[in-house]
């Protein structure tokens, strides 16, 4: 037993190590990154040699995860909620094969979208998919729920989704850590047709997830995380879900004695556990992070229940994430705002570093651009998406990672000229490699620029497998080796520069150009790391 | 015993090594804490914060709630004035008084002091101009850090314990540098 300082992240993270976990899966998304770097750069992860490499996208990460699983041997797959979409497809079906060794998939939801482009809630994929759902209060709990997580998905054969939000995955606190049990051998399923979704089996699966899902609103190890205490008021309960729960008891501390709570941290729960509330209260206020779900399933489509306050009636706010003040109001507490901002603080959005290549890419591109009209540029999720905001104000659209390329391509249909895309490298091969393949074979007339900088930048510089091998994998995928522009976005460049995206722009055809230069936040770690090194 | 403190700057001013040197002492002292930071898209020359909360007592919420911070310690001046909705009626702000200009519409900086200045218990240091007299212009963090010390809920020999620990393994020369930098924010701060 440890006590160590760790962020959600990372408690999760140290919690799968001392769970038996063998591999570890993951794309880079903001705010779930820190799991795997904390596995990439713990002593246990490496002296047993848990894998925890990059996964290309989350799709691939996820049904490696499932592949480890397979062999029976415990799994863990971390993404940010929209990296769920990319990976709904195995995570939904790895319900229906369900799982061999213990798979837990963490989807870490960023409700107010501090980094994202939506506030999508992770935990309609649980009921979706009919696999438990995790939602930890707290860092500690975090921790704990891991093992059980473990242990249900092997009990169950179900994968188990494990929702965090911002708030928990980046906040810091001291976690007591339990003995590390060993790794599971490798053994294959005893059914040797379980992962096989051919109709007839997956008929007869389906059935048996279904049931599944039902007792699983008994098992001790969801049923722990919820729990009922009662109080002394009768006018109002409250269900608070996850990290809502922490912003509830901020501010019942002194009084806590008096409100009846039913805490939810675990899903699926059966109508009883409500009832424990609806049974006693006159009314129930819902406080959850992200969507009103339990909310909505509590109103049903009549609402014609007990008296509900939450996000739907506009006693909590509808969007964004919740905060120990805003759950102060909804209780009709006194919050005490300090003074206002002055008005001479301006706003101070993020920016490109000093001496970034996007910068120089941006400079060159518009430039270029100058004698087509504009809203012709097509772009995608990562740093270069600063180029939205002034002073370069030059990309039409963010959308989902690899979108630029075929969108460009499907305006190209429609008729633009020229159809640009500008996407990063590391986002190229997470999604771009297929729409590049489409351009290909139908000859779309679009000009794709991949900006390396060799890295994934946006979350801090991990490893990205683009790196050495874009020309190759243009070239592989078909496109026309003349069409293959390799530069340097520097300033000494841009004329040059300027000449050869022009020049492309008018060619009729699949057009790759490859703007490379390292990022100038891991070249500065990689220089430091070097020197410290000799 | 609870010490609520908001710390910020502009991405890449070394915030988190500030919470990550508190967080430490924290720890040596047996105390609770919750530290909330900023990674991901801000971090790039935006405005970034940690909610820091310390107590004797097990701590409930990760954020700070409105006018309950005890104390603002910020690398950069405007951005001190962007978290006085937590600031209690009593609180303090300690900041640098050097701005970061990555803006193009950034408010003259003699206009940011002065609203500062209206902030009864407020602190203005230049910590740039200490920690280049004392050798190390990178360390401009932690001299913030030192002048903010005094109204830390915890010793000072604490937090010079915390930077042991997080700067030891990176040399005998840049541990004394953050010890020395540390040092001359405390001094500075008590002088003013």
């Amino acid at each position: 037993m440890k006590n160590l300082l760790l962020l959600g992240d990372e408690a999760i993270a140290q919690a799968a190590l001392d769970a038996g976990l063998s591999g570890m899966y993951a794309y880079p998304g903001t705010p779930s990154t820190e799991i795997m770097e904390y596995i990439q750069s713990s002593k246990t992860a490496s002296d047993r040699n848990v894998h925890r490499e990059w996964s290309a996208n989350e799709k691939t990460a996820m049904e490696a995860a499932l592949g480890m699983s397979y062999c029976g041997k415990r799994a863990m797959v971390a993404m940010k909620h929209v990296g769920l979409n990319v990976a709904a497809d195995p995570f939904i079906n790895s319900a229906m094969t369900g799982v061999n060794g213990g798979l837990i998939v963490v989807s870490a939801d960023d409700p107010s979208m501090h980094s994202s482009q939506n506030e999508q809630d992770s935990r309609f994929y649980g009921k979706f998919a009919n696999v438990p759902c995790f939602e930890p209060s707290d860092q500690q709990e975090a921790y704990e729920m891991i093992f059980d997580a473990f242990e249900l998905s092997e009990k169950y054969k179900l994968p188990v989704l494990f929702r965090i939000t911002t708030r928990l995955a980046h906040s810091r606190a001291s976690v007591t850590t339990c003995e590390q049990l060993p790794e599971k051998k490798l053994s294959l399923p005893s059914d040797p047709v379980q992962f096989v979704l051919l109709p007839s089996i997956a008929r007869r699966k389906y059935k048996s997830l279904l049931e599944s899902y039902e007792k699983l609103k008994y098992d001790i190890r969801i049923t722990r995380y919820n729990i009922f205490r009662d109080g002394t008021k009768r006018d109002m309960g409250i269900i608070a879900c996850g990290i809502a729960y922490n912003y509830l008891m901020e501010n019942i501390r002194d009084s806590v004695k008096e409100f009846p709570v039913l805490k939810i941290s675990a899903y699926p729960f059966p109508k009883d556990l409500v009832q424990d509330i609806t049974g006693r209260c006159k009314s129930v206020l819902v406080l959850e992070e992200g969507a009103p779900m339990v909310e909505e399933s509590l109103r049903g489509i009549l609402d014609d229940g007990i008296k509900i306050y939450g996000r739907l009636d506009g006693t909590v706010p509808r969007d964004g994430e919740l905060n120990p003040s805003l759950v102060a109001r909804s209780l009709g507490m006194k919050t005490s705002y300090g003074r206002g901002i002055p008005s001479l603080v301006k706003n101070r959005p993020p920016s490109f570093c000093k001496g970034c290549g996007h910068s120089d890419v941006f400079n060159a591109l518009i430039e270029a651009l100058k004698s087509y009209s504009s809203g012709s540029v097509f772009s995608d999720i990562g740093c270069y998406t600063l180029g939205a905001l002034p002073p370069y104000s030059s990309i039409n659209s963010c959308v989902d990672m690899g979108a630029s390329v075929t969108m460009a391509v499907g305006a190209a249909d429609a008729g633009l000229f020229p159809s640009v895309c500008v996407i990063g490298d590391s986002t190229f091969t997470h999604s771009g490699m297929t729409g590049l393949l489409d351009a290909v074979v139908k000859r779309s007339s679009v000009t794709i620029i991949i900006s390396d900088n060799s890295t994934t930048g946006m979350t801090g510089g991990q490893d990205s497998h683009a790196t050495g091998r874009l020309v190759s994998i243009c070239r592989g995928l078909g496109v026309d080796a003349g069409h293959i522009r390799e530069l340097t976005p520097l300033r000494k460049n841009h004329e040059e520069n300027v000449r050869i995206l022009k020049k492309e722009f008018e060619f009729r055809g699949v057009s790759v150009i490859i703007a490379a230069r390292e990022c100038i936040q891991t070249a500065t770690k990689r220089k430091r790391t070097e020197s410290s090194n000799r | 015993m609870k010490n609520d403190i908001i710390i910020s700057g502009v991405g890449g001013q070394g915030i988190i090594s500030i919470a990550a040197t508190i967080g430490l002492a924290a720890v040596a002292n047996s105390l609770y804490l919750k530290q909330s930071e900023v990674h991901g898209m801000s971090q790039r020359g935006g405005d970034v914060q940690s909610h820091f909360r310390l107590s004797d007592k097990p701590v409930a919420s990760d954020l700070i709630p409105y006018g309950k911070a005890d104390l603002i310690i910020s690398v950069e001046p405007m951005e001190s004035l962007r978290y006085l909705p937590w600031l209690s009626k009593d609180g303090w702000i300690v900041t640098n008084s050097t701005p970061m200009i990555n803006i193009p519409d950034y408010p003259p900086i003699e206009d940011i002091l002065s609203e500062i200045r209206k902030i009864k218990n407020s602190v203005i240091i230049d910590a740039d101009s200490i920690a280049r007299e004392i050798g190390s212009a990178r360390a401009g963090n932690i001299v913030i850090l030192g002048a903010a010390s005094p109204f830390i809920a915890m010793s000072y020999s604490s937090l010079e314990d915390a930077l042991r620990s997080l700067f030891g393994k990176k040399g005998e020369e840049i541990l004394e540098l953050n010890l020395k930098a540390l040092k001359a924010g405390r001094e500075h701060s008590i002088r003013a």
